[in-house]
């Protein structure tokens, strides 16, 4: 047993067992969020049915999904139909390999972390392609090509922006990018005075044009395309484009908190005096209001259902003893890092919904002319000032 | 043996994914068989040390490339291409062709199998400076001009292609 928990493989092979465990739920109840986010910017409830306040609407989609019948279009390109769905899923699911979750909790650390993503978002989109010409139908070719053109434009910005955050941190490993910011005392997002703001905004732009959200969501628009290149899929096949969607949401949004927001830091990682406040009092607070939250709404509950109230109120507690651990120090030390680097996931997340909601889809012409002739030249531009400021700096 | 291993599921990709890149009918089967051929050469890069190579391989080659080339593909009426004659019945001539640069391949090879001893293992480099750095270090200090020559080209290239696009300049 000693000799199996030793071998250099064992942490890997354990993480990433969990993390293709766990995965596929966390990514349900960001669905969830996602519409109960969207619902209240419309001033709706979003899913209240299944569970008390829809909580259990994942698990019930999910089986929706896996019991739904596999169609495949007569004239579709059987194969390559079958393989489309795979292909993001594959690579998004891969990225999480470089992604530090903590300095300790992360599967591999190469030396070319960043490239890794970047170098698996590029073959992702190939399943877009696959899925959209394999259909062997109008909608899905549309939503295709559009993906492709859209997606090679914005890849060049997100990497322009990427590459300032690497600038500062003069390594490409995901590890040494959050050593730097240790070393350095500040967030990469506000080092050279401020103005690593301007590549962070572009990152930030090409991220969501990248993941093929709204209001770059051209590749699926409902309104034009039906669902673009997924119209054909149903059932297994539909949840696995989705299960990578969310998956590659989930590894840009740590991309971005690895490079810009200081990884698993804490805010103001130099100033120790913050210690106790920021890694004992606020993940308490966090967790402690969020369940006395939910135990008032299970009291609203009552009224109409005391079965759904209870189990309201049991997840409560539940949440609320987990902000409890937090209060022993060696299991804080443990999980702390873990702690951060999904909170700022979790905002970096947020907020792409909340841009979501707000924002209309932009035409096709639009969309190519904010990536050419403003992102571009907008992101060389900040990269050569931070360059500029850097050096004086450094 | 993971490496041998490795090294002969990636040199099958590479091989496989380039001889059924040239014999299906079918373009975009082509061009997805040559993303297999792109990724087992990417993983030989990796299985030498060179991640750099193995990122650009991907983020350029199958990122960029074979993208386009799909994109271009997927609009052409692929029927009746598939269905089209091929163009030339020269194939006797190709064969021979074939033929003759093997046997001189390997007249060559067998008079200097002598000098033909490959190191065991080759050196692989000292670790510290990571394979990233030493790419870097090479391009901007001794290919310096080369490399800004290269990057001229691609500039002409672009302007190029903007201004036949453009139908009014």
């Amino acid at each position: 047993m000693e000799t199996v928990i030793q071998h250099p493989l064992f942490a890997p092979l354990v993480i990433t067992a969990v993390i293709i465990a766990v995965f596929p739920l966390l990514a349900g109840y960001i669905v969830l969020v996602e519409r109960k986010v969207l619902a209240d910017i419309q001033v709706r409830l979003g899913p209240m049915r299944v569970g008390p306040h829809g909580i259990l609407q994942p698990i019930a989609d999910a089986v929706k999904l896996l019991q739904k019948e596999d169609i495949i279009p007569t004239e579709a390109d059987r194969a390559l139909f079958w393989l489309a769905p795979v292909i993001p899923a594959v690579t998004a699911l891969t990225a999480f390999a470089v992604l530090p979750f903590s300095g300790h909790v992360v599967v591999t650390d190469v030396n070319v972390g960043l490239l890794l993503i970047a170098a698996m978002s590029a073959v992702g989109i190939l399943g877009i392609i696959i899925g959209g010409w394999s259909s062997n139908s109008h909608y899905p070719l549309l939503g295709a090509l559009r993906s492709s053109a859209q997606l090679v434009s914005y890849e060049v910005a997100l990497s322009l922006g990427l590459i300032a955050g690497v600038m500062s941190a003069g390594s490409l490993s995901m590890l040494k990018i959050v050593e730097a910011q240790r070393e350095r005392g500040v967030w990469f997002v506000f080092d050279n005075y401020g103005l690593m703001i301007i590549p962070f905004m572009v990152f930030l732009i090409a991220a969501i044009a990248e993941t093929n959200r709204l209001p770059f969501d051209l590749p699926e628009a409902e309104s034009e395309l039906v669902a673009g290149f997924m119209t054909e899929y149903s059932g297994f096949r539909w949840a696995l484009f989705f299960l990578a969607e969310y998956a590659s949401i989930f590894v840009i949004a740590g991309a971005g908190v690895t490079l810009f927001w200081g990884g698993w830091l804490r805010p103001f990682p130099s100033w120790g005096w913050l210690d106790i406040p920021l890694n004992y009092v606020f993940p308490v607070a966090l967790f402690g209001v969020s369940g006395l939250l939910t135990l008032r709404l299970a009291q609203r509950l009552k009224k109409y259902s005391s079965a759904r109230a209870a189990f309201l109120a049991l997840v409560g507690v539940g949440v609320a003893l987990v902000g409890l651990v937090f209060l022993i120090p060696p299991v804080n030390a443990a999980i702390i890092g873990v702690f951060w680097f999904l909170t700022k996931v979790g905002a970096f997340i947020y907020f792409m919904i909340w841009i979501r909601g707000t924002f209309p889809r932009f035409r096709y012409d639009q969309l190519m002319n904010i990536g050419w002739k403003v992102l571009i030249p907008v992101a060389m531009g900040g990269l050569l000032l931070n360059a500029i400021v850097g050096m004086a700096l450094a | 043996m993971v490496d041998t291993l490795s090294f002969y599921i990636f040199a099958l990709m590479a091989l496989g994914g380039g001889v059924m890149t040239i014999t299906r009918r079918n373009a975009v089967h082509s061009a997805l068989w040559l993303i297999v051929s792109l990724l087992g050469a990417a993983g030989l890069f990796l299985l030498r040390g060179a991640e750099f190579l193995f990122a650009a391989q991907i983020v350029l080659y199958i990122g960029g490339v074979v993208l386009l080339i799909l994109y271009v593909v997927m609009l052409v009426n692929l029927d009746e291409t598939a269905r089209a004659r091929q163009f030339n019945k020269q194939w006797w001539i190709a064969l021979a062709c074939v033929a003759v640069v093997g046997a001189e391949i390997a007249f060559v090879m067998k008079r200097g199998l002598g000098a033909l001893a490959l190191p065991g293992v080759a050196a692989v480099a000292p670790t510290g400076e990571g394979n990233t750095e030493r790419v870097a270090d090479v391009l901007f200090s001794e290919y310096m001009l080369p490399f800004e020559i290269a990057s001229l080209l691609l500039l002409v290239a672009v302007v190029g292609a903007v201004v036949m696009a453009k139908k009014r300049v």
